[in-house]
């Protein structure tokens, strides 16, 4: 496993989420309002909506193409048969590091 | 394999077809082998529902009970779009064709296709399940183009198509059906006439002076009424209908005609069968036909002389059927059932029961009316049972009496309670005292017993819970307050459902009490309402929502949280199903220079846009535009946001009017163009499309409009509010007609104001016109009646003033992020490798 320092908190707008291309994996990173981080794969598994677009809280994700929903913790999403895949993320000293 | 199952097939795949399946499966799931054939090259629907897709409340996809999964889960072989043509019952199999696609799947003479196999299925019981055809009566000129029947989901689109080709339609027939489609019509913009042959409208359900009144009502409505009127000939000029001839020699012009005039049984494939039949298909009391090994259910069958054109019926002797077969209950017999309905028409309350008028001497009558406001009832009371109701106009008790109706129940001394409740409140008849058997939900056939089920097993405390547990209240909804009585007697209370109320799922408060609470406490962020009102947890579900109210709730002193806007609004812009990006720049009124032609090009070529592309709101698209390019176009662009993609004002489109055009009588253009200026930006609870034209042609399609002008003779402007052409199409309702550009604006944003306050969130206009109905809106709106009009001028004016062009932020980005494309990050950047 393998750590990824990703840079300032702080490019990240508070409540949304911003893309990271990772060697060429498009990884979404959330921070939500209370300060919790979230890691999922960008690409929804529906019609590859970009996750990192949609509007989070509360621990989801609501995709901005057609409304599904993801739970940022467990990848679990709200139709049957649909998943993402989630990565450890945290803060550390100001600085956002993945875990992949 | 050991003993195979008794093999059963069942043909007709319709609502009796089904529901016999369903109560057989619900008592002996394994007991058959079941196949089932269906003419309709579809899974079940809900043929009762027709009605509201013709008339555009719901779409066609809603309205299906059983679905194709529905077959294969339940282990059930369909051969959808395949129709049955004989029994042979020396082999015992069922022989069918499959039918073409665009043969109406009830005609007589259906096609089959030429050289489409013969399908054969041996079988141990049949169920016919055939249903009815409409009747026709004998007249010249019928089928062919603009002739139309009424019966199934093919029926109601072509009807619908055709009637975006026609100004008048006919329907002939005034009954139940017949009023259903005409309303349904009316949806589609034609002018309506429904021709009766009978002196009255419904003359099965109602008495000669409540068909009197009930025309009155249908009157008001803009469809036109003409009794004891006999079609003999539909007359065609150059292959299009033009005219209907009458037997006393009148006419009538019309463009469409579609006949609603009653139904027969489909009873062929018994008689090829050598099955008696009479009228229908004749069974005795345990539904049985004149072979022992096959049955029959549903409007195909006629038991003890009668024939049922109503579900109620086809319920119970599904479950009287379904109880013989399984050998649950062999002795199981049906007797007939009790008729009872409700109109199911957008304006119209009426339900009757029973018979219409006395019959015996000592029959009491018991009516009421009250002229003024269409309201009439009467009660035929026969030895203290109720032998017949009518109620119109004013149907709130009509669910206890249809209980009482059924079940014979002896009725309270005082007959007013009957019609108007008890002076106390109390309920004139106890659910308790119903018997679990007694049918609650008369559309789906869902007893009292089930649904007790639901509230105290299932635990369903809302109306909505215990409709999606049993079905109950999904048909015509009649019987909704029922089952909320059922609820506050079984479980205490009723739990409204909050997703029905709230004005977002994630704060339980409905809108008017949700706005109370946001003003009292002064919150004027996102964050904010979820931290006092929503028990602290974040829905992501619910920003969108509370920040499209906040704003219009504290014009300038919102705080915008950007996390509660939806992508298209953080960056301006409409997201495509690529993840990429549209432009859309403002053109006021769809007029646009040579200059900014130029400079639109100029950028789609510097950007490599991949479509430039009219939009159907008179500008330019352009497509495919990656993130981080938009603030780049926008600058060289220099010409404002076009709004594209917020809900709320959208643009105003506008036809060529006086400048030009030798028809126009206003001019279209410059109001348009004041009407785009003045009302950019606006925030709505949904979006808002205008349009302006230069005279009734119509050209900008003004009628079909969130909001529309019209020009008229007499230098007159005509305000259109909720129109539609989307996904629904409705014409606008007149609001007023005024005389300058300046009345227009005036009264357009005084009707947005109260739209944005009281429009529920992502209710468009369409629905929130006729949810407030376009009187009452007239009454606030035009003849101020609440007094609040220069309140809504200077809360639409707050509004206006607010504008600022979002576009601008490319200048200046709202936050660092806002319009970056993903970051790289790559190996490199690794900062510790713990392997
Ligand atoms: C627009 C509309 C509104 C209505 N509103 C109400 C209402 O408000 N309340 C109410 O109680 N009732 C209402 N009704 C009546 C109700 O829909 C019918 O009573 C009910 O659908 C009858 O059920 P059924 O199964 O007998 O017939 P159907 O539902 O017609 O089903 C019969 C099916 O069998 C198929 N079929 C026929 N012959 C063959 C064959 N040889 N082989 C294979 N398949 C075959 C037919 O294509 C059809 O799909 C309404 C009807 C319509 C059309
Ligand atoms: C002399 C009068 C008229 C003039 C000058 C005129 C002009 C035009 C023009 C230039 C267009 C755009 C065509 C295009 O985009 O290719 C148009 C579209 C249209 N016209 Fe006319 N027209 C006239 C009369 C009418 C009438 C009488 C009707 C209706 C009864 C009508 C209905 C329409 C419709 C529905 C459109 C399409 C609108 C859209 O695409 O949004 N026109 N007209
Ligand atoms: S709506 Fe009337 S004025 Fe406007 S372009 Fe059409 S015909 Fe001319
Ligand atoms: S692509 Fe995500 S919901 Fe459709």
């Amino acid at each position: 496993m393998s750590t990824i320092n990703l840079g300032s908190i702080e490019k990240i707008p508070i409540g949304q989420g911003i893309c990271f291309n990772v060697d060429g994996a498009e990884i979404a990173v959330f921070r939500q309002r209370d300060g919790k981080l979230f890691a999922t794969q960008n690409r929804c598994p529906h019609k590859q909506g970009p996750l990192s677009e949609g509007v989070a809280g509360g621990g989801k994700v609501i995709c901005p193409l057609h409304a599904h929903k993801f739970d940022l913790a467990t990848g679990a999403g709200s139709e049957p048969h649909e998943c993402v895949k989630t990565y450890a993320v945290c803060e550390q000293d100001g600085s956002i590091h993945l875990s992949l | 394999m050991n003993n195979p199952k008794p093999k059963l097939v069942v043909i007709g795949n319709g609502m009796a077809g089904a529901r016999v399946v369903e109560e057989i499966l619900k008592r002996a799931r394994g007991q058959f082998d079941i196949v089932m054939f269906g003419a309709e090259p579809y899974g079940n629907y809900n043929r009762i529902l027709l009605s509201n897709v013709l008339n555009g409340s719901q779409q066609a996809a809603d309205i299906f009970m059983n679905p194709l999964a529905w077959y294969s889960e339940n282990g059930i072989k369909l051969h959808a779009g395949v129709k049955a043509t004989r029994i042979d019952r020396e082999r015992k199999v069922v022989i069918g064709t499959p039918l073409k696609k665009e043969a109406p799947a009830y005609a007589v003479d259906a096609a089959a296709m030429p050289e489409a196999a013969v399908i054969e299925e041996t079988y141990d019981h049949v169920i016919i399940a055939t249903g009815s055809r409409p009747f026709v009566p004998p007249m010249e000129g019928f089928g062919g183009a603009g002739t139309f029947l009424f019966r199934t989901i093919d029926d109601c689109d072509q009807i619908a198509e055709y009637a975006k080709t026609c100004k008048k339609a006919a329907v002939i027939g005034g009954g139940l059906l017949g009023l259903e489609a005409a309303r349904g019509l009316m949806t589609h913009g034609v002018e309506v006439t429904v021709l009766e042959a009978a002196p009255q409208l419904m003359i099965a359900q109602l008495d000669a002076e409540a068909g009197q009144m009930l025309r009155g009502t249908i009157e008001g409505m803009g469809i036109a009424v003409m009794c004891e009127k006999i079609t003999t000939k539909i007359v065609r000029v150059d292959g299009r209908i033009a005219r209907l001839d009458f037997k006393d020699g009148s006419t009538l012009a019309t463009d469409m005609v579609v006949i609603s005039a009653g139904i027969r049984p489909i009873a062929e494939i018994a008689g090829a069968s050598g099955l008696s039949v009479n009228k229908g298909i004749v069974c005795d009391d345990q539904m049985r036909t004149s072979d022992r090994h096959i049955f029959a259910v549903g409007e195909c069958v006629e038991h003890r002389g009668r024939i049922y054109g109503l579900v109620d019926p086809i319920w119970e002797q599904a479950n009287v059927l379904a109880d013989v077969l399984t050998g649950l209950n062999p002795k199981a017999e049906y007797l007939g059932s009790k008729l009872g309905t409700k109109l199911k028409v957008m304006g119209v309350e009426l339900a009757s029961m029973g018979e219409t008028k006395p019959s015996l001497p000592d029959d009491e009558v018991v009516i009421y009316r009250e002229p003024s406001r269409g309201v009439y009832k009467k009660l035929i009371v026969r030895e203290n049972k109720i032998a017949g109701a009518i109620l119109l106009g004013e149907i709130d008790t009509a669910g206890v009496l249809m209980q009482m109706f059924m079940a014979d129940t002896v009725v309270s001394a005082r007959r007013a309670d009957l019609l108007f409740g008890t002076a106390t409140g109390a309920p004139v008849l106890s659910v308790f005292d119903l018997p679990d058997h007694a049918q609650i939900c008369n559309c789906n056939g869902v007893s009292k017993g089930a649904i007790k089920e639901a509230i105290q097993i299932g635990k369903c405390h809302s109306v909505s819970k215990v409709g999606g547990c049993t079905k109950a209240g999904l048909g015509c909804g009649s019987c909704k307050s029922l089952v909320a009585q059922l609820i506050e007697a079984y479980a205490g209370e009723v739990t409204e459902d909050p997703s029905e109320h709230y004005y977002v799922p994630g704060v339980p408060l409905e809108k008017s009490q949700l706005v109370a609470e946001i003003k009292r406490l002064g919150l004027k962020s996102v964050s904010a309402v979820f931290r006092e009102l929503g028990g602290g947890k974040e829905d992501p579900g619910s920003k969108v929502g509370l920040a499209s109210l906040l704003k219009t709730l504290w014009p300038g002193e919102y705080e915008d949280e950007r996390d509660a806007r939806f992508i298209n609004d953080r960056v301006h812009a409409n997201i495509q199903k690529d993840g990429t990006f549209s432009v859309v720049p403002r053109i006021y009124g769809g007029v646009t220079t040579p200059d900014e032609l130029r400079r639109i090009a100029d950028v789609a070529v510097k950007y490599n846009v991949p479509m430039v592309k009219f939009t159907g709101g008179q500008r330019l698209d352009l497509l495919g535009v990656k993130k981080d390019d938009l603030p780049k176009m926008w600058k060289d662009l220099g010409i404002p946001s076009g709004h594209a993609y917020t809900k709320g004002f959208r643009t105003c489109k506008s036809c060529v009017g006086t400048d030009f055009c030798r028809y126009g009588v206003g001019d279209s253009i410059a109001l348009a163009q004041k009407i785009e200026r003045r009302f950019q930006g606006v925030e709505s609870p949904h979006k808002m499309k205008l349009a302006t034209a230069g005279c009734p042609r119509n050209c900008s399609e003004a009628y079909v409009k969130d909001l529309g002008a019209v020009a008229i003779e007499g230098g007159l402007w005509e305000i259109y509010i909720g129109g539609a052409a989307g996904g629904s199409v409705r014409k606008g309702d007149l609001l007023c007609t005024v005389k300058t550009h300046d009345e227009v604006l005036t009264l357009m944003g005084r009707f947005m104001q109260y739209y944005r306050e009281h429009g529920k969130y992502l209710e468009r206009t369409y629905h929130f016109v006729e949810r407030f109905g376009i009187e009452t809106l007239r009454k606030i709106i035009v003849e101020d009646s609440e007094g609040i009009a220069t309140r809504l001028d200077a809360g639409i004016q707050q509004a206006v003033d607010a504008y600022k062009d979002p576009w601008k932020e490319a200048e200046l980005p709202a936050y660092p992020a806002q319009f970056s494309a993903p970051e790289l990050a790559h190996a490199l950047a690794v900062a510790e490798n713990n392997g």
